[in-house]
């Protein structure tokens, strides 16, 4: 297992001019980045959204490298977008899973089958071209040069610790800097977009 | 006007209103009312068909879509939009998309008798998520998809097209 801020760190050296989704990384991406306006940490618009949000994203802006951070908890919502994602094959869409094994954000209750799911056999049986799957930090860390050398489409499921919110929503300390339409707002700015 | 007497929507009409509103992506399902649209849209190259499993899936790939610059527009039937409920909630009002759903309107007979609780609820759907909507019966009412996207740019907010002629054979 890995802390998902470990990871974060060991991909930021890697992330260039990419567009960033961290998803359910947002709280520990949206202080550590080197460049918010190419970010699009969108909280939680509706579970199960992210990989089409980054999916589409990618579509939109083939010259840029899109990196979203999943969570098995939205994937397994949406198991069919791998598919399609996997038939438009987007050469310059990562797709990393972070897979706690619970819905952290509800208190840390297990989701379906939580230790037995292969994520990474699930994309590549949707028809990701390559699919990962880590357990430990150091050898993510080894492999990291080699996944942003390949041609997208790739799917890389990680294993990391869970960090359960059990607080009432309306105690916790909101982590978002930018709302969400500012963050598409700022988005669609970078590309010259009104 | 009898049912036999409204005019046919064709799907020329509506691939036309998608080239006149710069549409660049089709996000879309099949359902009953679209394969003879589905074959003009193949042939057409400024379009780029992404197909979904599950219409919640179009929302939010329509969102980003749209973040990066595109005109993506939405394809679904209205069992399929009311499934997507949240997804509509959350990736496209809440995010403030701009972004034209037509929807099939299966079960749809005009004079609101109808065996199909598909169409009961659609409209009772839309008015609850408080969505505006324009009903496209036939060719001549197909100007309305370019209105939805006026007012979807205006709005900044999702806009639903109905497409009303599965009854009619839209597809026939």
């Amino acid at each position: 297992m890995m802390n998902t801020v470990d990871v974060l760190e060991a991909f930021k050296p890697y992330r260039g001019d990419a567009l960033v989704v961290p998803g359910r990384g947002g709280r520990h991406w949206v202080p550590m980045t080197n460049n918010e306006g190419l970010d699009a940490p969108m909280g939680d618009p509706a579970m199960g959204g992210h990989a089409g949000f980054g999916f589409g994203l990618a579509l939109a802006r083939p010259e840029r490298k899109v990196i979203l951070f999943d969570s098995e908890g939205d994937i397994l919502m949406s198991l069919g977008m791998m598919v399609t994602i996997a038939e438009q094959k987007p050469l310059n869409f990562y797709h990393f899973l972070l897979d706690n094994e619970c819905y952290a954000t509800t208190g840390g209750q297990p989701v379906p089958n939580a230790k037995n799911v292969d994520y990474a056999a699930i994309a590549k049986g949707a028809g990701y071209p390559k699919a990962l799957a880590y357990n430990e930090i150091e050898d993510l860390k080894n492999d990291l040069p080699g996944i942003f050398e390949n041609p997208g489409p790739i799917f890389v499921a990680l294993k990391v610790y869970p960090e359960v919110q059990n607080e009432a929503i309306g105690s916790r300390r909101p982590w978002q800097t930018r709302t969400r339409t500012e963050v598409i707002q700022d988005l669609r700015g970078e590309f010259g977009l009104a | 006007m009898d049912d036999a007497a409204v005019a046919v929507l064709s799907p020329e009409a509506v691939l036309d209103e998608m080239r006149k509103n710069d549409v660049t992506d089709v996000v879309w399902l099949p359902d009953s009312e679209t394969n003879w649209l589905f074959l003009l849209m193949q042939a057409e190259p400024s379009l780029r068909l992404v197909g979904v499993s599950r219409e919640g899936h179009a929302c939010s790939i329509a969102a980003g879509l749209y973040s990066g610059g595109r005109t993506p527009i939405i394809l679904i039937q209205n069992t399929g939009m009311m499934e997507s409920g949240d997804s509509i909630r959350g990736w496209l009002m809440s995010l403030e998309i701009p972004v034209v759903l037509m929807v099939g309107y299966r079960g749809y007979t005009r004079h609101g008798v109808n065996k199909d609780t598909a169409a009961t609820y659609t409209e009772r759907f839309l008015n609850a998520f408080n969505l505006s909507y324009y009903l496209v019966e036939g060719d001549a009412d197909a100007p309305r998809i370019s209105i939805a996207f006026e007012e979807a740019e205006r709005t900044k907010k999702p806009v639903v097209v109905l497409i009303a002629d599965e009854f009619h054979g839209f597809n026939r």
